[in-house]
């Protein structure tokens, strides 16, 4: 107990010099303040400055700066890695999915759709990079979910800090995510034998623009984690949109095999548009309006859901 | 210089669905005092303190700390206050030292500082030893410790400690209360909550006591104890059959009503002082009543609320009931314990 009593002993030297800096800074200002009247002192305390309004506002600030919020979301970002390294296991369905089902889709449809697994690779890859980095998205909102329901975030609630910074740090720290996702789905089909006519900067270029759009649609899915009751309906609610999305597109299927109707909805499908942008660069090399449309989705996701899930945070809880 | 008051509170609620849990509250806390809510279970204590922090949105009524009001400014309220929630409110994954890292970064402290902070803090606590371990491996009263160090890291003139010893074995818990003792040497103000009276009375200059959303009581930790008087006498009779000659003893030495338990032959009576049990068990014998049991007991939660409520803390089944456990010496110790096996 000894240490507690000169650290006590420290910090009452410290509070009373923080005090007297206090009533300085006031000490122009009304100090008048109609209340409770002043308590007696207590027995065996030492006398502490009080503390007026003016004091009290003049020692805080109304709202929270813009480099404040950059400062707090690599905080929170920071907190988020040191948690996926220390639960590697976070990262069995970003690590095997792109395996199993390249593999699967390949040996499984190839021959159906395309003759050959290698003739069909060059089709499937991108799609299925671009089923990884939706279902990473996925994760994204169920382990918001999962860490909101945590004591740790009744803190971040009370600090004064920015309310976008604990959504937005763990989606910077999730690009690892949708880097490890999209690397992995193109090694595994360089090892099934797709030779990519783009060569490197066509395959990087695919990269970042399917990281890009998976972390724009997660926002939609870290939304979805701040209004559902438990991580459980996340993942429900996520799975129901993400099928769909996913599978009425073209990325396993060329589109012109659909009905009419599924077709007309492959073409204005999100998920289509970042396919076959991403065929372009990876197989081609070549930039087409695909990548513009792939962009626009999705910082209209990103316009849409930001700031729908800040308000949904601030409400709820 | 008139201070203005830490918590200034008018007519606080707060409804879930139909139900109020805070039903109109006011409350006044002192700077430099520690100030104590006291009630059961789903008093609505919680809920008060949440308004409070700024963590729950406060439905009608006003609240302002330091003079800064909760709703208009939270953002400054939050600078002027260090919370310590009921469940710990600290990150498991990460260690002791991470923990007060993070929270020193997000409260705008520089990486360098916030590393200093935290070194200097996990000495304070005594917590130097498990820097380094992450706190799931941490026990119970560690983690309250390291809760209360991470609410104190930008030194808020305002804590709040939300049931700061609930669960907690006694040792740890005294360790506890001489922290907080410390803080208010420090010049905090303390504004906590708990169930147990002898946590208020150890700990609190001044008292609130809230029931069902509403506060029924306020005063200091001695004013609450005068009302059900500074202790009480319990008497087990030999036979239920001399249970009038006794109650009509207990009216000639102490002109106090006893409450009588029939069917158990026993009675109890509030004393103005504990010495005042002899004059009773003297006025006894002198009647020819035998005795089989005695016992003089500080009140209990139990009692203060009946007292001051009319009926019983809302138990949850949890056997809290007046008649049950009156043999134990320890009372206060154990009503707490028995609240706290109820939830």
């Amino acid at each position: 107990m000894s240490t507690t009593t000169d650290a006590a002993t420290d910090a009452a030297t410290d509070a009373a010099t923080d005090a007297a800096t206090d009533a300085a800074t006031t000490a122009a200002g009304t100090s008048s303040v109609t209340g409770v009247p002043a308590a007696a002192p207590l027995a065996g305390r030492s006398p502490v400055r009080p503390l007026d309004t003016e004091a009290a506002f003049a020692r805080t600030k109304g709202r929270v700066g813009a480099g404040d919020t950059v400062v707090q979301t690599f905080a929170m970002a920071w907190r988020a890695l040191k948690k996926m390294r220390r639960n590697p296991e976070q990262f069995f369905d970003v690590a095997l999915q792109p395996l199993l089902f390249t593999a699967m889709f390949a040996y499984v449809f190839g021959g159906a759709i395309s003759g050959d697994v290698d003739s069909y690779l060059p089709l499937l890859i991108p799609g299925i990079v671009a089923q990884t980095v939706l279902t990473t998205c996925m994760a994204t909102g169920t382990q918001l979910r999962e860490d909101m329901d945590k004591g740790v975030f009744d803190r971040f609630r009370s600090l004064p800090m920015s309310r976008v910074a604990p959504l937005a740090g763990p989606m910077v720290a999730d690009l690892v995510r949708y880097v490890t996702a999209a690397v992995l789905t193109y090694l595994m089909g360089l090892l099934l034998g797709y030779r990519p006519g783009g060569g490197v900067p066509g395959v990087a270029g695919a990269v970042v623009l399917a990281v890009f759009t998976g972390w724009a649609i997660a926002w939609a899915f870290t939304w979805i984690g701040t209004i559902a009751r438990s991580a459980r309906s996340v993942q429900g609610i996520s799975m129901m949109i993400l099928f769909p999305l996913t599978f009425l597109s073209n990325a396993f299927v060329p589109a012109d095999t659909l009905p009419g109707w599924l077709e007309t909805f492959t073409k204005v499908n999100p998920v289509s548009h970042l396919v076959s942008a991403t065929r372009d660069l990876a197989n081609n090399g070549t930039v087409t309006a695909q990548v513009a449309w792939t962009l626009l989705t999705g910082l209209a996701v990103i316009a849409i859901f930001l700031p729908l899930s800040v308000a949904s945070y601030r409400r709820n809880l | 210089m008139g201070a203005v008051p830490a918590v200034q509170a008018r007519g606080l609620v707060k409804t879930f669905r139909e139900q109020r849990a805070v039903d109109g509250i006011d409350l006044d806390v002192r700077q430099g005092e520690i100030f104590g809510v006291l009630g059961p279970n789903g008093a609505g204590k919680t809920t008060t303190l949440k308004m409070l922090a700024t963590l729950l949105p406060i439905d009608s009524g006003q609240a302002e700390i330091f003079g800064v009001d909760v709703a208009a400014h939270p953002n400054r309220v939050r600078q002027l206050i260090g919370v310590t929630g009921q469940y710990a409110s600290v990150d498991e994954d990460l260690t002791a030292t991470e923990n007060l890292w993070l929270f020193g970064r997000l409260q705008g402290l520089r990486a360098a500082d916030a590393r200093s902070t935290a070194r200097r803090l996990l000495e304070q606590f005594g917590l130097q030893e498990a820097a380094d371990r992450r706190i799931a491996e941490f026990s119970g009263g560690m983690r309250r410790r390291l809760d209360l160090a991470a609410s104190l890291i930008t030194r808020p003139p305002l804590i709040f400690l939300d049931e700061p010893t609930t669960g907690l074995d006694p040792r740890t818990r005294g360790q506890m209360w001489d922290t907080i003792r410390g803080l208010v040497a420090d010049g905090c103000t303390v504004l906590l909550t708990t169930q147990y009276l002898d946590e208020a009375d150890q700990l609190a200059d001044r008292v609130c006591v809230i029931d069902h959303g509403r506060k029924v009581a306020e005063g200091t930790p001695d004013d609450l104890k005068s009302q059900v008087g500074e202790s009480t006498l319990q008497v087990q009779l030999e036979s239920g059959a001399d249970q009038a000659a006794a109650a009509e003893v207990v009216r000639r030495v102490l002109a106090e009503e006893p409450v009588l338990t029939p069917e158990a032959g026993r009675l109890n009576v509030a004393l103005p002082d504990a010495d005042r049990a002899a004059d009773v068990l003297l006025g006894l014998r002198a009647a020819g009543v035998s005795i089989r049991s005695v016992s003089v007991a500080r009140p209990t939660l139990d009692e203060v609320f009946l007292a001051l409520t009319g009926h019983d803390v809302p138990a949850d089944g949890s056997g809290t009931g007046r008649t049950d456990d009156i043999d134990d010496a320890d009372h206060a110790d154990h009503a707490g314990s028995a609240l706290e096996a109820a939830r």
